[in-house]
């Protein structure tokens, strides 16, 4: 079976591979609920209010889920990864540090104003709070993304008589060289991520003719968003891809399937790669296209894989396949962007019903590209925690077969069993129709508890 | 020069103490829930207490967690491998207990069951188990070579699962003087009484505890008896014979906020109980909190985020604390809060 180290991975894997889908989520969330209050205040119209107290729930929900898959992940570095914490964690422990003081109470101290507060504070104080939890969740991006940055582009250290990276210099290692891209990259696929679920949700009230202004509201807002971002996004793709050509030409061989090195090299669409063998069966490529994408000349050199020693090597077939799987969503993202562009100068987008029923079926698609792409870095990362200077295989505690396992074991059951029942009540919540019509400033009492009923209680002693 | 790993041990202990006492009071609305029967709508109440507020207080949690990696790396991973087990059981308890918190106002109420069991098993767990780490801390961690060298179920001893148990205990009654505080009515008076049970749990447990801790490590009496310190360590059973006094004067004179702040104190003086014993060592009985520090570019760097963000955060959290400062229940837009 499977040996602790082994189990460890996995563990780790699965474990933020559950997590990043919630952030992917609430950071856009979290953004466009600002926006909606904003235009609410500024144009007095109700419409955006009903909106924001429509989504204002399920991010409450996603949230709650984040936040405690994400304590999950701030343990498991002491846990599973002893070694790592050990060595990394004067450099990236501050870090880690700053997104707890910087971004986890910022969003945390807010987001209970911004449930449950709009009758208690004032306007702009509500306001601010919904500001203060967005700006949250993009520290938290912030200093995340730097802390993964850092162990892919390591920069800024020096290393100490007990083996311990130490920090030299600060600001090299915070803005260290591929943090500005892939911060960009992740920033946008969150934004993207929620624009595809609200415009579906949107989408699919709509055409069950039961959304009203809100749905269209939502349906329209996701779509601006789709074609102004999924286009920037591949651009952005592209500079992140050059910089990781720069600083770990391993992993974008394994991306792009390369295993000679060549000039002018083709850019393999798709295929099957046999490691063994070190070649991709059934390429479908274009010839020169991959050299002119990564060097901008049709005849530039691209490093293929024999370069370097078999165990310094990443694993190709994951990385090759989700780098893949990753463009083509991007890909059908900006397909949908542009698709919506025509409609609106057409015919408008509220009679598109291909158009809306297109992106019921993208709804979920963002996510998949997010774990996708951290597929690719991450595992296009291997064999190393620190790029080059800390192998995975010596990371690790010492560790328990068993123990492990039986944790994993727990953290799959649980996870699918308490995150199953939250997809569940989202996709519930998200079947409201959003111009229900709930008065969004009821002064009422508590359905369960209302006052009638706790006076009436209050008078009898004993149980009830 | 000031020496910054004691700052920061300072910080650190100052993030740990928070999050005690701020879920403590939440863990230990959980731990009450089965007292009061479902479909009253008192559950409702005790949970929309602490609605607003819990995400806050875990996050102390993160960063007790966080500090520990940045500051005393060495320390959070051979701690965290020692403490392996109880630790993912306080982690499941929590995610249990977090999403209960956000799924139960959504459901049928036939299926309200079972998150109201998810919310009381989480409770339970997580407090049970940060009692038995805290045990297992005060027995001592088998340190060599920078790493862990214990075996998987050190942890389990008589004397971790009492403190396990002492701090089940101590959450319920700084939940029940919590609720004394935010409720009325009939529930404030059942309250009362689980408040009473609670605090004589709790002294008990206290003393048990104190009295068996010694017997771990004799450095620890040393520490408690040595003279002059010994003229500063007696003031701590002190103060925690004055605060058990004014807590029982306060539940018997019916006041609403003293209890509360009496359960507080005695936490408080539990955690400098704790500090006595240790200092100057962070992982009893091998590892000082000196050795165990990042390097001083580390701590500094971070130092400077945290003298400036801490006060900042707990001015925001006291005035969140502020905004949700009355009774429960009251009129609330619960429906517009996506409650119900």
């Amino acid at each position: 079976m499977f040996d602790a180290l082994e189990l460890a991975r996995l563990q780790f894997a699965f474990t933020v591979s559950f997590h990043i889908l919630f952030p992917a989520f609430s950071i856009g969330l979290a953004s466009f609920l600002a926006v909606l209050e904003g235009l609410w205040i500024l144009r007095k119209d109700n419409t955006y209010l009903r909106v924001f107290d429509y989504w204002k729930t399920i991010f409450a929900v996603i949230f709650g889920m984040g936040v405690v898959s994400g304590l999950v992940m701030s343990y498991q570095f002491g846990t599973n990864w002893a070694v790592f914490s050990d060595k990394t964690g004067p450099v990236l422990g501050p870090m880690m540090g700053y997104e707890v003081l910087s971004a986890f109470f910022l969003e945390a101290g807010f987001l209970g104003v911004m449930l449950f507060g709009r009758n208690k504070v004032g306007l702009r104080l509500h306001f601010f709070s919904t500001l203060m939890v967005a700006v949250g969740t993009l520290f938290s991006a912030f200093w995340i993304l730097s802390v993964n940055s850092w162990m892919q582009t390591p920069v800024g250290y020096a290393i100490n008589d007990v083996g311990q990276f130490v920090p030299e210099n600060w600001l090299e290692i915070v803005f260290n060289p591929s943090f500005p891209y892939r911060l960009v990259h992740m920033v946008l696929a969150a934004y993207l991520t929620t624009a595809f679920v609200v415009g579906g949700v949107g989408a699919r009230h709509l055409l069950l003719g039961q959304g009203g202004k809100e749905a269209r509201v939502m349906f329209s807002m996701a779509l601006w968003m789709a074609a102004f971002v999924a286009p920037m996004q591949i651009v952005a793709g592209d500079f992140h891809g050059l910089n990781t050509l720069e600083h770990q030409p391993q992993k974008i061989a394994a991306m792009e399937g390369h295993f000679e090195t060549r000039k002018g090299a083709s850019l393999i669409l798709f295929g099957i790669p046999d490691e063994e063998a070190e070649t991709v069966n059934w390429a479908v490529e274009i010839p020169k296209l991959g050299s002119m994408i990564l060097t901008h000349h049709w005849d530039g050199e691209i490093k293929g894989l024999k370069e370097w020693p078999p165990e310094d090597r990443p694993p190709v077939t994951i990385v090759f396949f989700s780098f893949r799987i990753m463009v083509g969503i991007g890909m059908a993202m900006t397909a949908i962007g542009f698709w919506s562009l025509l409609s609106r100068a057409i015919w408008g987008i509220d009679r598109a019903r291909w158009l809306q029923r297109a992106t019921v079926l993208m709804a979920p698609s963002g996510f998949i590209a997010v774990l996708a792409g951290w597929v690719t870095t991450e595992v296009g990362r291997q064999p190393w925690t620190v790029y080059e200077l800390l192998r995975t295989s010596q990371s690790a505690s010492p560790l328990d077969a068993p123990v492990v396992a039986t944790s994993l074991i727990a953290f799959i059951i649980v996870y699918f069993v308490l995150f199953g029942a939250g997809t569940y009540y989202t996709l519930r919540l998200m079947r409201r129709p959003p111009n229900s019509g709930e008065p969004t400033e009821i002064a009422g009492p508590v359905r369960t508890a209302n006052r009638k009923l706790i006076e009436g209680i209050s008078h009898v002693s004993g149980e009830d | 020069m000031v020496d910054l790993s004691f700052v920061w041990a300072g910080i650190i202990a100052f993030a740990i103490l928070a999050y005690v006492i701020l879920d403590g009071f939440d863990l230990g609305v959980g731990i009450l829930f089965p007292a009061i029967r479902p479909g009253s709508g008192m559950r409702s109440r005790m949970m929309n207490s602490i609605a607003p507020v819990w995400d806050g207080n875990e996050t102390w949690l993160v960063m007790g967690s966080g500090g520990l990696f940045a500051v005393f790396p060495l320390a959070y991973g051979i701690a965290l491998t020692a403490l392996y087990v109880p630790i993912f059981a306080m982690l499941f308890g929590l995610v249990f207990r977090g999403v209960a918190f956000e799924f139960r106002w959504r459901v049928e109420e036939r299926n309200k069951f079972y998150w109201d069991w998810a919310f009381i098993g989480g409770s339970y767990t997580a407090a049970f188990f940060q009692g038995v780490a805290l045990g297992a801390l005060v027995q001592g961690i088998k340190v060599s070579d920078r790493a862990y060298a214990g075996g998987w179920w050190d942890w389990l001893t008589p004397f971790s699962l009492t403190c396990g148990l002492a701090v089940v205990i101590g959450y319920a009654l700084l939940g029940a003087t919590w609720l004394v505080m935010k409720t009325d009515g009939w529930l404030q008076r059942r309250m009362r009484e689980y408040a009473w049970r609670a605090a004589f749990g709790t002294i008990f447990l206290i003393m048990v505890v104190s009295l068996w801790t010694p017997f771990h490590n004799p450095e620890y009496l040393t520490r408690w008896f040595s003279w002059p310190s010994v003229l500063y360590s007696a003031i701590v059973p002190f103060c925690m014979f004055v605060l058990t006094i004014l807590l029982f004067a306060g539940l018997e004179t019916q006041k609403d906020v003293q209890p509360f702040l009496c359960g507080l104190g005695i936490f408080f003086l539990c955690f400098v109980g704790i500090g006595i014993s240790f200092y100057p060592q962070i992982i009893p009985p091998d590892i000082e909190i000196r050795e165990a520090a990042a390097p001083d570019k580390s701590l500094a760097f971070l130092l400077v985020g945290a003298a400036f963000m801490l006060p900042v955060i707990l001015t925001y959290t006291a005035f969140s604390y502020w905004v949700f400062r009355m009774r429960w229940p009251h009129p609330i837009d619960l429906r517009s809060s996506g409650l119900l």
